[in-house]
């Protein structure tokens, strides 16, 4: 395939409106691969994030297979053990941290704003490559035998173990620089190439809560930079600052591996929060409620955030001062959660709500991070946090939040973008029942697993005592529930790009920026610089039944 | 690197050669690049963050071990190290202004003395690094300072005659009992009795206690690990700073750039000082400790 | 009791006092399980009137304000700042709540009492080892009831966590340093003992009982298990010692390698020696080399054992190479 540029003497009248989208506008593997466009990188990082979570989800129905019972079911402790790091390891520095921000965020940034590019395209692309490569580091090490330390590299475990820890860590090392060059592109880009009008407030929240991501990716992924590097240093050349045995503090480590790892919960949920601000504005066609406070919210999340990873030690021995202060700190991070909750129940209230896909994620993740929220609480508090940390209840808090927030999340943007970036809609009944089905098999999986924390089974367990069983066993069930929810998902998405109706410009009647090109968006985004009003202001939209979706009465799209 | 972008041409976008499609005027270009630089030099300051947080956590744990280890670092080179990193920024800020001044030759000439003073300061740091290296002074598992006996404190400054005569002396530090395979559960199952037991244990690890058996503190591997990570990044960081002085003096000299665009120069510039910076933030907290 | 061997039958033992707790959380076993147990009910019934007042909305906002054909959405104001500060303010005061009851109740739990008994935990891969104070060693936790505990902690190895459920007591062990929690065990029975923080292959099997013992029969335990060497066969008191006293650390019993020979096979057979010679592996070689180890050096070996002179009786003693002996293969 030779990369050429699609000349227009080649397209007949009829496809000519889609001659110049981004997918066409150059063709070959070629021009792929070594594009600028933030589009196409941002459709490489989803294609390559999708196949992240895919590995992830299959070694999640391994671990849930081996826990159908006590004992060795269809593993030994060595494999599991291996499985739950890579399944954790990829999940997070492969699917969750990347998913929002670098998938959907790269695509839509930009046209959300009205620019034709993030600030500096080549750093995105090198950005991307250093994703790749972090990945096939990560990937190698299951060649070389997989580690078994957890996603977390807990010392004096990690310098210890015999298995390959330095492949992965070196993985996550360089994921960490690709993180942190995609934030740094998102904060330039939005400090200077917002065009005329738009104003830091006219900004729909999305692009609020990607800043916010942004000031932590650049703030805290170098400190885990610097961790990962000691980590891998003490290995090979036996350092030593985490070593006991050579005088070093293993809970250092724990501290220098949290105060990244913990703003990067924020990292994760920050832009699904944004996203459910677009959601849920756009499927109760009404103004969002409270845009101020919502903005405001995730800035407060994002400097907050920093603040309490000490949190995840309060059983580590650290001081009760240090733990007082740490749990005061933690819920003052709830507050702001709460607040963004409360402003998108405001925001439907008076709607016009439609129930498409998007919006039924958008009302499950309600669902959803509320519960994995407000189980935080019994985390943040000390006397009870001594009983649940470590325990399944953790591992279901954190599930809550992580997939139940932000997975679904993406779920909802993906569905809600999709017709923008592929130009095809798909099968809304289909879409329907896999929402359903995750929905379903997710709270069986999971919410049985705080039931199973409070009774006191840890996590990381390959093996467990013969009173947890049954729990266990509904929780295995609600996976594989789960996962065909997910086969479906993939099965009418996949069909859509091959069979999917041709999608308007604006199939949900949103007002931002991004509505108002065609789907899939032409290569320069914008001819001339769009002209821009309140992202939330939809007595302009109106549906067209002609065309099948909403057209701007004062603006016609371009 | 942010500053690449800088020269992505795009000659029918506008009439500057440098200006990218997605940029509306070279101003806009010139300020993200800055402002991207910036954020690249805020997370090269929170990445050393972390080894100074590390360093002030070992220091105000065991401040014996800093007190003692520095005596090895020799603050004459360390000097002359930094007096070599000031002067290498005042060259660089002057071959930004030469660039912005279209002065082509003075930017030749001082980009081309500021990798100069790379190479000095590297010098220096290897003659430092080789001394160490002669003397065991390493690192956590190879600290291993056989060669000294414990009245050659001064030993930055009799380096190069210790070797002929220290041969003989016997190690001074417990290093051999550090990584024990043998369990401590012998000691625990030997306990005394519960009156002198529980509350007592810490009378047995007591850092005073410590100090009358023997007048070198214990754990002194963990500054070695901190000198040579500290300052291993930073060369690593100069290392780089060079690279990319060398790609602008490569640059320069066919004739880039002018007071219309000087852009990479400027970025580069404010990489280098921010190499020189924190250096001058490692000499004092390594070298001259009191 | 008196069977030392027996405390391991618990462990096969279904019926555990474990099992005797609520639907939400395990029996309140020690003193300060029902302070923890309150702020848990306290938060779970804010958290329930949140989660359910938020999701009654939704409902009713979905129903109420389903898109209807021809109706245009009613006007409603973008914002409001007495609603925003009224969900900003309320939150902020009940979570201030929750913290104080959480900081309080983990104080209580954090000061023991200065009379407490207190025994040395120590973790290693794969179990947990606890050592009173006259010395005895024993792979489960046997304590009084009504009397306060103290345990103070640390590893040999990587990072365990001691946790007893039916406590709600969890301690890290931490390599290099102490650390230390405290309980008061309400009733007698055995309660299961996890290890939490994760250490490797068989950290799912690293558990142990907690015994909690009637008023009176503690110090009879104590006393039995401290004498076992007198009331066990030779043979097993070698195996506890084998155990207890830090053999298998380096020492394997399935010839696998480790800092030390295995016992495997090892009585009877001839023992090649760094310096050359060879010596036969019988009752006194085998003493030698625990009382002054540097003395014959196994080829392949480094001569990193410290002496157990002085640290093991001469029963003792006897009772290893007892143990030794029977792991001959036919």
């Amino acid at each position: 395939m030779i990369a050429s540029t699609t000349s227009p003497s080649t397209i007949s009248p009829a496809t000519n409106e889609r001659a110049d989208n981004y997918l066409t506008h150059k063709t070959g593997i070629l021009s792929w691969l070594v594009t600028l466009d933030h589009k196409r990188i941002g459709v490489l990082y989803l294609i390559s994030i999708l196949f992240a979570f895919f590995l992830g989800g299959v070694f999640a129905i391994l671990l849930r297979t081996e826990l159908i019972g006590p004992g060795q079911t269809i593993m030994d402790n060595d494999t599991y053990n291996k499985i739950f790091t890579l399944h954790g390891a990829i999940m997070i520095f492969l699917f969750i941290i990347p998913g929002i921000p670098a998938a959907l965020g790269n695509f839509i940034l930009p046209i959300m704003l009205g620019a034709k590019d993030v600030a500096f395209p080549r750093l995105n692309l090198t950005s991307y490559y250093l994703y790749v490569i972090g990945a096939i580091f990560a990937l190698l090490s299951i060649l070389l035998g997989a580690a078994d330390t957890g996603w977390t590299f807990y010392t004096p475990y990690s310098t210890s173990t015999s298995t390959s820890v330095v492949t992965i860590v070196l993985g996550a090392f360089i994921l960490g620089f690709s993180s942190i060059l995609t934030g740094l592109n998102f904060i330039v880009t939005i400090h200077t190439l917002r065009p005329p009008g738009m104003t830091w407030f006219r900004m729909p929240l999305f692009l609020w809560s990607l800043y916010g991501t942004a000031i932590i990716q650049v703030l805290a992924t170098p400190v885990l930079g610097i961790t990962l590097l000691l980590l891998i240093i003490e290995r090979t050349l036996g350092v030593g600052f985490f070593d006991p045995g050579l005088g070093g503090d293993p809970v250092l480590y724990q501290h220098f591996f949290w105060f990244y790892s913990h703003p990067a919960v924020y990292i994760m949920i920050l832009p699904a929060m944004g996203i459910m601000s677009e959601l849920v504005s756009t499927f109760s066609h009404k103004h969002i409620f409270g845009y101020k406070f919502i903005a405001y919210s995730s800035l407060a999340i994002a400097i907050l955030g920093f603040l309490v990873w000490g949190h995840h030690m309060f059983t580590s021995g650290q001081s009760s001062l240090m733990n007082m202060i740490f749990s005061l700190l933690t819920f003052s991070v709830s507050i702001p959660s709460a607040i963004k909750v409360f402003n998108w129940l405001a925001t439907m209230y008076k709607g016009s709500i439609t129930l498409e896909t998007p919006m039924l994620y958008a009302l499950s993740f309600i669902f959803l991070f509320g519960i994995g929220g407000l189980t935080g609480l019994f985390l943040g508090a000390l006397a009870t946090d001594v009983h649940l940390h470590d325990t399944y209840f953790v591992v279901a808090h954190f599930h809550y939040v992580m997939f139940g927030g932000t997975l679904i999340a993406f779920l909802g943007g993906l569905h809600y973008w999709w017709p923008k970036m592929i130009g095809k809609m798909y099968n809304e009944t289909m879409g329907k029942i896999a929402c359903l089905l995750i929905f379903v098999g997710f709270n069986a999986t999971f919410f049985t697993q705080f039931l199973l924390g409070m009774q006191g089974m840890p996590r990381r367990y390959a093996n467990y005592h013969e009173m947890y069983t049954p729990l266990h066993q509904i929780s295995t069930i609600g996976s594989y529930v789960m996962a065909v929810g997910f086969v479906v998902c993939a099965a009418y998405l996949i069909h859509s790009l091959f069979r999917g109706r041709k999608a308007p410009a604006n199939p949900w009647g949103s007002a931002t920026l991004e509505w108002r090109c065609a789907s899939p968006p032409p290569h320069d985004n914008f001819s001339a610089p769009p002209t821009v009003g309140d992202p939330y202001d939809m007595s302009d939209v109106r549906f067209d039944p002609q065309i099948g979706g909403y057209v701007f009465k004062t603006q016609p799209t371009p | 690197m942010s500053e690449r972008n800088q020269a992505q041409g795009n000659p029918d976008a506008s009439h500057s050669p440098h200006l990218s499609h997605h940029f509306a005027t070279p101003l806009q270009q010139y300020e993200t690049g800055k402002l991207g630089m910036w954020l690249f030099l805020v997370t090269e300051i929170v990445l050393f963050g972390g080894l100074f947080c590390a360093y002030a956590v070992y220091r105000a744990n065991h401040p014996e071990i800093f007190v003692y280890a520095h005596k090895y670092l020799d603050v004459s080179l360390g000097a002359l190290n930094t007096a070599v990193l000031i002067f290498s920024s005042l060259t660089m800020a002057l071959a930004v202004r030469s660039a912005q001044l279209n002065q082509q030759k003075a930017l030749i000439r001082f980009l081309a003395v500021t990798i100069l003073c790379g190479f000095v300061f590297l010098a220096v740091k290897a003659v430092e690094y080789e001394h160490k290296w002669k003397h065991g002074l390493l690192w956590g598992v190879h600290y291993n300072p056989e060669k000294h006996n414990t009245e050659s404190h001064d030993i930055g400054h009799e380096a190069k005659s210790l070797p002929d005569h220290a041969n003989e002396s016997s190690p001074m530090l417990p290093t051999e009992n550090l990584h024990n395979p043998i369990p401590t559960t012998n000691e625990k199952s030997a306990i005394a009795p519960a009156a002198d037991a529980p509350r007592g244990l810490a009378s047995r690890f007591d850092p005073d206690l410590y100090e009358h058996i023997r007048d070198v503190p214990k754990n002194v591997q963990i500054f070695f690990g901190i000198y040579f990570v500290m300052t291993g990044l930073h060369a690593l960081h100069v290392i780089i700073g060079m690279g990319l002085i060398g790609w602008i003096l490569r640059r320069s000299i066919q004739g880039h750039f002018s007071a219309a665009y000087f852009t990479p120069v400027d970025l580069t510039g404010l990489y280098w000082h921010l190499v020189d910076l924190i250096w001058i933030y490692l000499f004092p907290l390594l070298y001259l400790i009191h | 009791m008196n069977d030392a061997n027996g405390f391991m039958n618990y462990l096969n033992n279904t019926v555990l006092a474990q099992e005797r707790g609520s639907f939400w959380l395990p029996p309140q076993a020690s003193t300060t399980a029902a302070d923890v147990d309150w702020v848990f009910q306290f938060i779970f019934g804010v958290s329930a009137f949140f989660f359910i007042l938020i999701v009654t909305l939704m409902i009713i906002f979905i129903i109420r304000f389903k898109r209807r054909e021809g109706v245009e959405p009613g006007a409603a104001p973008h914002h409001s700042m007495a609603l925003e500060l009224t969900w900003s303010i309320i939150p902020t005061i009940i979570v201030v709540l929750i913290f104080a009851f959480g900081f309080t109740t983990y104080m209580n739990m954090r000061i023991a009492p200065d009379n407490a008994y207190e025994i040395n935990v120590t973790g290693q891969k794969w179990k947990w080892l606890f050592t009173y104070p006259n010395g005895h060693v024993d792979e489960n936790l046997h304590v009084p009831v009504d009397i306060p505990v103290r345990l103070i902690l640390t590893s040999v190895d990587v990072i365990h966590s001691l946790f007893v459920p039916a406590f709600r007591i969890k301690m890290d062990a931490v390599p290099g340093r102490y650390t230390d929690t405290w309980f008061q065990a309400k009733d007698p029975g055995e309660y299961l003992l996890f290890c939490a923080e994760y250490c490797g292959t068989s950290h799912s099997d690293m558990t142990s009982m907690v015994v909690v013992h009637k008023v009176g029969e503690f110090e009879k335990w104590m006393q039995d298990a401290a004498n076992f060497l007198n009331t066990m066969p030779p043979a097993e008191a070698g195996t506890r010692l084998y155990k207890i006293r830090g053999c298998a650390q380096c020492h394997s019993i399935d010839g696998t390698g480790g800092h030390g020979p295995t016992f495997k096979n090892l009585f009877g057979r001839d023992v090649a020696l760094k310096n050359g010679s060879t010596v036969a592996a019988d009752e006194n070689y085998i003493r030698t080399s625990i009382l002054d180890p540097m003395a014959d050096i196994v080829a392949g070996f480094e001569p990193v054992m410290p002496t157990y002179q002085g640290k093991l009786k001469a029963e003792e003693v006897t009772a290893i190479i007892e143990y030794i002996k029977t792991l001959r293969e036919e």
